[in-house]
């Protein structure tokens, strides 16, 4: 870590310089509650660490426009949670970012550094995919938005290039009678990563499904968007034949390690049944009964 | 390599210090400011025993470079009690006796305070959340919890 430099970006342009002309050999400081583990335990050695906190663009909040959000990269858990119309609007997305770590963790760690660290388990993914965000990046040819679910190549691996940098998470604008959930299985309660997680995003008119995102996590190299699941929910109840139908096809995109954490059949069927009560969650949200 | 200057606020007063690139906030608070107060048990954000409040938030000063804390806004341990006086967390702490080493006590101080800073009458279920980030290998979290709890009703006697 001796050989590390610090630099406190004041604007994107000079993250994004700074980045590029590092080579490959700058990280992003957003909380370092990933990036500061990783230096101290010599799992990565930057030369050079650019901390995005004090740009403006990437610390905020903004509703666009009534129900639209774009969270900058580096907001903190403990900060989006007071933000009360967000947790109205997207709960799943708010209780998957919330699950990580303690509330230590939640005081720095931020939506942008969850997506960047590339963890296949990382518990917010599969709700940011489900919500159906897109992902801000700004880089040396200027801005472009990629959607969450293209965002990770493998584990740790993302689309970034050098001097590539997520701005922030575009959110689509929220339509009424829609609810998103996100459940994961954990060995313990609390302070614990995915073996699997399930994000659900649904939107409901005349108890008709209108619209429905399913995404996995932890059960595979990256986190999954099980596209085929809308083609059948749309249009549906959501009754149980429905429910029964997706969750085959979620436990059949499943591939998974397996370690002590989950066997590979474990983590399969546990894929199905979290999709089923996510799904149940989210109806009932819609409901205004959770 | 060329030191880098901070100035930052803590316990209510101006500090400035020079620190490397690579040292962290607790490295700065324990070896520079003899603020030894806040431990370094993990290092790695699991433990809660180097807990401080920065502008506000609860956060582990193990993971935050000194650095980042230019024109900041720090509270610690030691800023806790006021001309001498315990802060009633502290007190009801030795009352319950809800420490045993005391290695995990500041950080579950600063918690407790953070806690009650946001959430002024927490329930069981929300201290025992709220704290699920301090570890203790000694005493157990029930005597943490009771105080916790304790303080938040004497608090609301008093308002």
């Amino acid at each position: 870590m001796s050989d590390t430099q610090y630099l406190a970006a004041k604007t994107i342009d000079e993250a994004v310089n700074a980045h590029e002309k590092a080579n490959g050999t700058a990280r992003f400081l957003a909380g370092g509650t990933d990036l500061l583990v990783q230096i101290k335990s010599g799992i990565r050695k930057p030369n050079l660490v650019i901390d995005i906190k004090k740009i403006v663009e990437l610390n905020s909040i903004n509703e666009i426009s009534d129900g639209e959000f774009e969270i900058g990269a580096s907001v903190s858990g403990a900060n989006l949670n007071r933000n009360l119309k967000f947790a109205k609007l997207w709960p799943g997305v708010l209780e998957a970012f919330r699950l990580i770590g303690s509330e230590q963790i939640q005081g720095r760690a931020s939506l942008g550094g969850n997506l960047c660290n590339g963890s296949p388990a990382g518990d917010s993914v599969p709700a940011l995919i489900a919500a159906g965000c897109k992902a801000v990046i700004a880089g040396p040819k200027g801005r472009k938005d990629v959607p969450i679910e293209n965002f990770h190549l493998g584990p740790g691996k993302t689309v970034l290039e050098n001097g590539e940098m997520l701005v922030s998470l575009k959110f689509p604008k929220r339509v009424s009678n829609s609810a998103d959930a996100y459940l994961r299985m954990t060995p313990r309660t609390e302070m614990d990563i995915a073996v699997v997680g399930c994000g659900v995003n649904i939107s409901l008119e005349n108890d008709i499904c209108t619209n429905a995102r399913v995404s996995l996590g932890a059960v595979a190299p990256t986190p999954l968007l099980i596209k085929e699941a809308s083609d059948i929910m749309v249009g549906s109840k959501l009754d149980d034949d429905t429910l029964n139908r997706v969750s085959k096809m979620c436990m059949d995109a499943c591939n998974p390690i397996n370690d002590k954490r989950g066997t590979i059949d474990y983590r399969t069927k546990v894929a199905g049944v979290l999709f089923k009560r996510a799904t149940k969650l989210a109806t009932d949200r819609i409901g205004g009964n959770k | 390599m060329a030191k880098i200057k901070v100035s930052t606020r803590i316990n209510n007063e101006n500090i400035d210090y020079l620190c490397e690139p690579n040292d962290t906030m607790l490295d700065v608070l324990r070896n520079q400011l003899n603020l030894t107060g806040s431990k370094e048990s993990c290092g790695s954000g699991d433990c809660g025993s180097c807990s401080v409040i920065l502008d506000g938030e609860l956060i582990c000063s193990c993971l935050m470079l000194a650095a980042e804390a230019e024109g900041s806004n720090i509270e610690t341990i030691e800023g806790m009690s006021e001309g001498g006086k315990l802060h009633a967390l502290q007190q009801k702490f030795l009352e319950k006796a809800a420490l045993q080493c005391g290695i995990c006590t500041p950080g579950f101080l600063m918690a407790s305070k953070a806690l009650l800073d946001h959430n002024p009458s927490p329930t069981e279920t929300e201290v025992r959340y709220w704290l699920a980030g301090n570890l203790c290998r000694c005493t157990g979290y029930d005597k943490i919890v009771k105080a916790v709890l304790e303080v938040a009703d004497e608090m609301k006697e008093n308002a």
